[in-house]
């Protein structure tokens, strides 16, 4: 039977669910200026910063902690 | 099968006994409470094979209710007036999750000020929250009700959970013959459920009740809307087939002299067996008049309304309940969606007695209207 009652029949749609998508300002890290102090991996509420600092766009919403908790200011917010 | 005296309270109560639910959480409330007497005693006498869960409130009894239903088993409750307010919340989520749930409303006013006595202001002000709603007028009907509802709630073109109103006291307190079918009847019309719906189960993991985004909470709604008309069809057919097996006739509405009737009364629950003999009295008297039960208010009934009225020169709808400045709820709907002029009484609010003379009021005042909305049998006490 269709999904009805809004029922999520296939588990894991979280990761279908590309929440990136919610984003209006989008972060540009410049690993040049990086000093890999890994402030934004650990501040990043999505959890979508890498350990080599890329940033996952499928699921970054945009919100800009990063850039404001990234120490030399390595991280710009920009309009999509 | 078996002939008792009984109130429609044990009437449910039996039917419930019947139907052979899993779960049954419930909250006791005038004038419900005799029906989880009852049903304690079922299971406590080993009648009923159920969890009788003794939980904290309507709100816990109606979320119990949803989440042993969400694991796929049969599940009843009941509840009164307040209760059933304060299991408003979980109404629409019981329905927008399509858990097949049946409970019995005792119909009762609302608080302020508080009464314990009849109306139907309790369902009505649940009429938007996707439940199916059947009035009762006795008994029997009450009894019948509870197993037609899980045979309509569990289809699954249909799927959205069944209340069964039966007026607060004028039914459940009152003791009429009922009759009692055999477990094999009823087994035969109402076999073990078996859900086809998504429901808890740890070998198929599934999400139910989750947020849902813009995306598709609209498509979500509309699904309930069809169901909603769906259920029209999947009733008829569950009448039919009780019919077959029980020899007694439902529909969505019962017209009682309509065909010829120049004035129909409109009315739902136990007011009907009144208005049944006014309209006897008032054609001995030489007046066209006929009577249209509606037993369904939701799905609502509208080709067979339209039907009914067909060769009527007005209606008379008469509204235990009110929706401030507009009229009675039934009043409303029947003005939206029938073709036909319509007057409406609101009458019998907070268990004021409606009599003869009231139904005598309301022809009058139906061949002669003053305005579409009437208070009947007010009282002008601190007006
Ligand atoms: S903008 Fe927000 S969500 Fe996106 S990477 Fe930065 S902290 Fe994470
Ligand atoms: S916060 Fe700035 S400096 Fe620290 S790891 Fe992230 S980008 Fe590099």
């Amino acid at each position: 039977m269709d999904s009805i009652g809004g029922v999520v029949s296939n588990p894991g749609s979280t990761r279908s669910n590309k929440t990136g998508s919610w984003r209006t300002f989008k972060p540009l890290l410049d690993k040049e200026k990086c000093i890999d102090c890994d402030n934004c991996i650990m501040f990043c509420p999505e959890g979508c910063i890498n350990k080599d600092h890329n940033i996952d766009y499928d699921y970054c919403k945009g919100c800009g902690i990063c850039e404001v908790e990234c120490p030399v200011k390595a991280i710009k917010m920009e309009r999509e | 099968m078996t002939k008792k005296v009984m109130t429609a309270n044990r009437a449910v109560s039996e039917a419930v006994k019947l139907a052979k639910p899993q779960v049954i959480p419930v909250y006791p409330i005038t004038p419900q409470t005799s029906i989880s007497e009852y049903l304690a005693q079922f299971v406590a006498d080993g009648d009923i094979d159920a969890e009788y869960i003794r939980v904290e409130s309507e709100h816990s009894a109606i979320s119990a209710a949803l989440g042993a239903s969400g694991t796929g088993v049969r599940v009843f409750t009941a509840t009164s007036s307040q209760g059933l307010m304060l299991m408003h919340e979980i109404l629409y989520a019981a329905a927008g999750m399509r858990m097949p749930i049946v409970m019995a409303d005792a119909n009762r006013s609302i608080s302020a000020p508080l009464s314990i006595w009849n109306d139907q202001q309790d369902s009505i002000a649940q009429r938007d929250s996707g439940w199916l709603q059947t009035y009762a007028e006795n008994g029997q009907d009450s009894l019948d009700s509870v197993l037609m509802a899980y045979k309509i709630s569990e289809n699954s073109k249909v799927l959205l959970p069944s209340m069964v109103c039966l007026d607060g006291f004028i039914l459940t307190h009152t003791v009429e013959p009922v009759e009692i079918p055999t477990q094999e009847q009823v087994d035969s019309f109402l076999p073990k459920y078996k859900p086809e719906h998504a429901f808890l189960d740890p070998k198929q993991p599934k999400s139910l009740g989750t947020l849902t985004d813009p995306d598709y909470y609209m498509e979500t709604r509309y699904q309930l809307e069809k169901a909603m008309e769906n259920s029209i069809e999947v009733i008829e057919q569950v009448s039919k087939e009780f019919k077959e097996i029980f020899s007694r006739e439902y529909g969505l509405v019962e017209e009682y002299k309509c065909e010829d009737a120049k004035i129909i009364i409109i009315a739902m629950g136990s007011i009907c067996s009144t208005v049944r003999v006014c309209v006897d009295d008032m054609r001995e008297r030489g007046e066209k008049v006929g009577l249209l039960k509606i037993r369904s208010y939701r799905p609502f009934p509208q080709e067979y309304i339209q039907k009914a009225v067909q060769n009527a020169d007005k209606v008379a709808v008469l509204d235990k309940n009110i929706a401030f400045g507009v009229g009675g709820a039934l009043y409303n709907d029947i003005k939206a969606k029938i073709d036909i002029e319509a007057y409406d009484f609101i009458l019998g609010l907070g268990g004021r007695d409606i009599t003869p003379k009231d139904i005598d009021e309301v022809l009058d005042k139906t061949k002669n209207p003053v305005k579409d909305v009437t208070w009947i049998g007010l009282k002008n006490k601190g007006m």
